[in-house]
């Protein structure tokens, strides 16, 4: 499964069920660039298990700001629709392993 | 993505520049990431008198050493190291909003000279960044302060106001305390309660922990073997920033020792 892009019109629907990790980046951001091949990485090796997704905080501060976004990449857990973990900065494959428990 | 290179080096000091120097005689691609040459410690030395071979006033010697640098094939990247992280059998390290690879990274970043505001580590992420460039956008057309001076903080600082950030600037000197509840929401400067949003503190360098999540380090100082090695695969570490004694000819020569472990370490790899 490929890593899907969310908006204002699917988040709450890809996140409200089964375990979702976000990944709230923004492209001027270097180590949200760094952040990127390691989430491809990530769903290769989980495949359908975990949907992988990640929201652009430009094209949607409204969601971002919900979720007490502050500082960039921001990765989220979400198990059933319920924030689970929430960490800040880049992380490595295990460190997502952790997360996502 | 930005160029992969055999060895990256954070930092532009006498430790990283021998570093550089000595990978890139033993036929290694290097990028050295560096701030400009003012920010270094040495640059502040009146006078050095007990390195062989070269005296002067430190100034003097970092522009020799800076010289030998930019004649070398090693690739000056200008800008402030963000995030170093082992990818497995590469390591990157993100800079500004630029992002590089390398077989091997070598920490050579010294010592930082500020020391940490009260309340700066427990709102980290939450209402304090250390990046305008960042973070910056996240507070497009609100009230945030900034800590910092110098040519980098005055860049970021036109930077936030492009955006349409409130600015209020603090050199960052004197008694700093950092208030709130959830998020960071007060700074307190020398008495001075602002209200703000958001908070950049703009250092030269970060510490080894906000800049390599899970390096093993106490007080500030990375813990690294006598060959240069931290606790993470692939990642170095040199000169002031793995403690005293913080002179010039300890700094050269660990970088030279952390050069060749490095090289040593990417031969294993293939």
């Amino acid at each position: 499964m490929a890593v899907m892009h969310l908006t204002k019109d699917n988040f709450d629907s890809v996140t409200s069920s089964g375990l979702v990790l976000v990944d709230f980046w923004a492209t001027w951001c270097g180590p949200c660039r760094m952040q990127a091949p390691i989430l491809d990485e990530l769903d290769e090796q989980l495949g359908d298990k975990v949907k992988i997704c990640k929201l652009n905080v430009d094209d949607e501060p409204a969601i971002a700001q919900r979720f007490g976004v502050f500082s960039i990449p921001t990765l989220m857990v979400f198990r059933n629709g319920d924030m689970i973990s929430k960490e800040v900065g880049v992380h490595t494959v295990e460190q997502l392993m952790t997360m996502l428990g | 993505m930005g160029s992969k290179f055999d060895i990256l080096i954070v930092g532009g000091g006498p430790a990283g520049i021998s570093a550089a120097l000595t990978a890139c005689n033993r036929g290694k691609s290097v990028g050295v990431i560096a701030n400009p040459p003012e920010t270094s410690k040495l640059n502040l030395a009146e006078s050095v008198t007990n390195y062989p071979g070269m005296d002067g006033s430190g100034a003097q010697i970092l522009e020799k050493m800076r010289g030998q640098l930019s004649d070398s094939t090693a690739q000056l990247i200008p800008g402030k190291a963000l995030s170093v992280l082992p990818l497995g059998k590469s390591v990157g390290v993100a800079v500004g909003n630029d992002f590089f690879e390398a077989s091997a990274v070598i920490i050579a970043t010294g010592i930082s000279r500020r020391p940490l505001c009260e309340g700066e580590t427990k709102f980290l992420g939450r209402g304090v960044s250390y990046c305008a460039t960042c973070d910056g956008m996240l507070y497009k057309g609100k009230k945030v302060a900034v800590l910092g001076d110098g040519e980098e903080a005055e860049k970021d600082i036109a930077f936030l106001k492009e955006i349409g950030c409130d600015v209020s600037a603090f050199s960052g000197k004197g008694k700093i305390e950092i208030l709130g509840d959830m998020k960071a929401d007060t700074l307190v400067v020398n008495g001075e309660t602002v209200k703000t949003d958001c908070i950049f503190i703009l250092k030269e360098t970060l510490s080894a922990e906000s800049l390599v999540n899970g390096i093993e380090s106490e007080r500030g100082v990375i813990k690294a073997d006598r060959s240069g090695k931290t606790n993470l695969n692939g990642i170095f570490a040199a000169g002031d920033c793995t403690g005293a004694p913080y002179q010039l000819a300890k700094a050269v020569g660990e970088g030279n020792i952390a050069a060749l472990a490095a090289c040593d370490y990417i031969s294993k790899l293939n």
